[in-house]
């Protein structure tokens, strides 16, 4: 089995597993325990935050656990909106963000928000003069994703977040970094934003955890209330072993950062190269290193070619398991923003299939994914 | 209240003549098979025009009417009371006590029915219904009689004990499977073929079935899905041994040879002769489809009569006259909808033109297929030779 999935999930790392083991089996106390399981509870979510802190080389206070990507995104929206209400009535977001971040800004739009969606080029990138000419003197809030999901865009985050401040320094700037985290180096101070989300199990952490980066001394008002855990942003006794593996997965991604972006850009290369001499494919975005190095997105002109065809009989015959479209939206295959926004002819969104890789994919693995494509197209294309 | 007992009612049986007992061992057989998966050691013995349940230690009561409701030829189910025979005072108590303890609200008007298979017994029914019922207006003074419209029946019948019910769960109805022959089923992974199987094996036939699958072009989600119904229709029909052809190589050689528009027609055919020979070679009388007149253009009156015409076996259609809904009415009953909505592909929908004909003409077709002499007969023998057979219990 080939595993080229890893946008929608990643396998757990050993190192994460091991240490959740510990903390599942051994240290299991409650971090606000007055007693020694308690304090051990503690040092895990510490160490974890320390972790974070230094390779977003930021304040361990600015980071907030949560229990994943939508959670974050959810409380980074609802929660930064509500404290900037007074200022302004104003959203600017993009027409491709992931569905944790339209569907909140969605509900905000309902309860009497005006929402600014910007597009894309052919290559999924914003326009910076679109965002300039959006903003408002009621813009209160931007949120703009660092990697899109489905094809791998990335977006001028630092440049976006200059023109925003620019314009008016009180604008809260969030981007989701969900796909970039474990990708690409993140400075917060260094891009200039206020809030960024994070999910672990896209970097080999477990499901169920996360955590929100919030710049200091920006409120952001808490979403679940209860005992004040994470300095009263996020109530609920921490999921200590989702933490401490969060920090692990974390501390893997990044100690060989420079290394696992040279191995994945490499294996997209390849495939792009590979798939790309099949008749009827065609490669969206960027094909080069204006993109996330991992995601690659494929469409096929043909009439069986439809994703969910494609991905049943690559996962059947070939034992290759890829995505339709982004996996994320649940288990609906809707019609993606994306590949709209980018300009896709109409016959090829249903029709476009998503690999995705982690550091621990081969060559070899890519070479056998461009085979089977190589033999499956042509049958399916017909 | 738990019971220990159960009496079997079936109808249409009841009035078969000398080869009533054909039909009455087949029921004791198909309730022994769905009472086989129900924890519990359950007794099953014809008793003088019912079948009678016997449950010995503890077992799971809904598992046990849910598994009673799956048998044709079963017209109710009656939790049953049973109680030694030791004399009328004895067994006037035991009804009391059970109407106490199955009625709560005792504010109701009753009618006693009594029924004497026994005939050494001293009393004749009317006698014990009438007595009954006496006793019972002495022990709740709130209960009334009504013997033309009561709203509770209490049934007392006298055989070698004493069995005491009021309460009738409705079962399928039907004739027990087994009593009438068997049919080959071409199951696909939609809506309509598991309720046509369903239909057809209440008639008390045996079932076999036939599903073609193309890979790479449908999955192997699409054949779980259709093994998933075939187990969902087993409940009621018993074990079907399911067929499951690959179809690939047909499919293609008729999209290079033949006309688009008639692809499906054609294909359609070489599915009927293809289950037509697993039904000859597993003894079946005919075969079962889906089909319902005008739904899609492979089920027209003139598509049909041209899939019809490669059959020598007669082609049942339950479902000919019935509209979608009702279809899906059913297959929501018997639990069938909620696994044929799943959105896999099936060979059908993915080879299908755009405008497929809709009144083609036998003649043409015919003459159409001819096409395909060159290979058609080794890739049909191929399919054939590699069946898959899948026991479905």
């Amino acid at each position: 089995m080939i595993y080229l999935d890893n946008s929608a999930t990643t396998r757990c790392s050993d190192g994460a597993f091991e240490l959740m083991k510990e903390a599942l089996l051994e240290n299991y106390g409650n971090p606000s325990s007055l007693h020694k399981m308690g304090y051990k509870g503690k040092d895990y979510i510490k160490e974890s935050r320390e972790i974070i802190a230094g390779i977003l080389k930021c304040q361990p206070k600015e980071i907030y656990f949560t229990s994943g990507g939508t959670e974050g995104n959810n409380l980074a929206i609802k929660g930064g909106v509500q404290a900037k209400k007074r200022l302004g009535n104003h959203i600017i977001t993009t027409k491709i963000e992931h569905a944790s971040v339209l569907n909140p800004i969605k509900a905000l739009e309902k309860e009497g928000f005006e929402v600014t969606y910007l597009g894309t080029d052919e290559y999924g990138v914003i326009d910076l003069e679109e965002l300039k000419a959006a903003i408002k003197p009621e813009t209160i809030f931007v949120s703009i994703m660092m990697v899109n999901n489905e094809i791998g865009a990335l977006q001028p985050i630092e440049e976006a977040c200059k023109i925003v401040k620019k314009a008016n320094p009180d604008i809260i700037f969030h981007t989701d970094c969900i796909q970039a985290f474990g990708k690409m180096s993140l400075v917060p101070k260094k891009l200039g934003i206020d809030i960024l989300t994070v999910s672990g199990h896209k970097i080999h952490g477990p499901k169920g955890s996360g955590f929100i980066y919030i710049k200091d001394k920006v409120r952001v008002v808490p979403q679940i209330l209860g005992g004040g855990h994470e300095n009263g942003m996020r109530s609920g006794t921490e999921n200590v072993p989702a933490i401490a593996g969060l920090g692990v997965a974390a501390q893997e991604a990044y100690s060989k950062l420079d290394e696992n972006r040279k191995h994945m850009y490499a294996m997209r290369a390849r495939l792009i190269e590979g798939v790309s001499a099949i008749d009827g494919v065609s490669v969206n975005g960027h094909l080069d290193e204006n993109s996330a190095p991992h995601i690659v997105s494929v469409s096929i002109k043909g009439n069986r070619t439809r994703a969910q065809v494609m991905l049943n009989a690559l996962q059947d015959n070939y034992g290759v398991l890829v995505s339709a479209g982004s996996a994320c939206s649940s288990n609906k295959p809707a019609i993606s923003e994306t590949l709209k926004s980018i300009g896709l002819e109409k016959d090829l969104l249903e029709r476009t299939i998503r690999f995705s890789f982690c550091p621990e994919n081969t060559m070899e693995e890519i070479e056998e994914a461009i085979s089977a494509l190589t033999d499956l197209v042509p049958k399916m294309v017909l | 209240m738990t019971y220990q007992a159960f009496l079997i009612k079936y109808s249409e049986i009841g009035v078969k003549g000398k080869n009533r007992y054909v039909f009455e061992d087949a029921l004791v057989r198909q309730i022994k098979r769905a009472l086989d998966t129900v924890e519990g050691k359950f007794i099953v013995k014809k008793q003088s025009g019912r079948i009678f349940i016997s449950v010995e230690g503890e077992y799971d009561y809904d598992e046990a009417v849910d598994a009673l409701q799956h048998v044709f030829g079963i017209s109710a189910i009656c939790p049953t009371v049973v109680v030694e025979d030791e004399g009328f005072d004895k067994m006037a108590e035991a009804v009391v006590k059970y109407v106490d303890e199955e009625f709560e609200d005792k504010n109701f008007s009753f009618k006693v029915m009594g029924r004497r298979a026994n005939k050494q017994y001293p009393m004749t029914s009317m006698e014990v219904a009438a007595e009954i019922g006496a006793r019972l207006l002495d022990a709740f003074p709130e209960m009334h009689v009504d013997v033309h419209n009561p709203d509770r029946i209490i049934n007392v019948e006298v055989r070698e004990n004493i069995a005491i019910y009021s309460t009738e769960i409705p079962g399928p109805h039907g004739m027990p499977v087994g009593t009438a022959g068997k049919a080959m089923l071409l199951l696909s992974g939609g809506i309509d073929s598991p309720v046509a199987g369903y239909m057809i094996s209440k008639r008390g036939v045996t079932l076999s079935a036939t599903y073609f699958h193309a890979p790479p072009y449908t999955s192997e989600q699409a054949k779980q899905k259709v093994v998933d119904l075939a187990k969902l229709v087993a409940k009621y029909s018993g074990p079907i041994d399911l067929h499951i052809v690959n179809f690939t190589d047909i499919q293609l050689y008729i999209y290079q040879q033949c006309s688009h528009e008639e692809l499906t027609i054609i294909m359609r055919r070489y599915m009927m002769r293809i289950a037509e020979h697993f039904a000859k070679e597993n003894d079946c009388l005919g075969l079962v489809t889906g089909e319902s007149i005008g739904q899609v253009a492979s089920q027209t009156m003139q598509s049909l009569n041209c899939t019809n015409a490669v059959c020598s076996l007669p082609v049942y259609r339950p479902l000919i006259a019935f509209d979608k809904q009702d279809i899906v009415d059913i297959s929501e009953k018997i639990d069938t909808y909620e696994t044929s909505i799943l959105p896999y592909e099936d060979c059908c929908t993915i080879f299908v033109a755009k405008h497929p004909v809709t009144k083609p003409k036998l003649e043409a077709i015919e003459k159409h297929e001819h096409l395909l002499d060159e290979k058609i007969d080794e890739l049909v023998k191929e399919a054939i030779d590699s069946v898959e057979i899948v026991k479905v219990r």
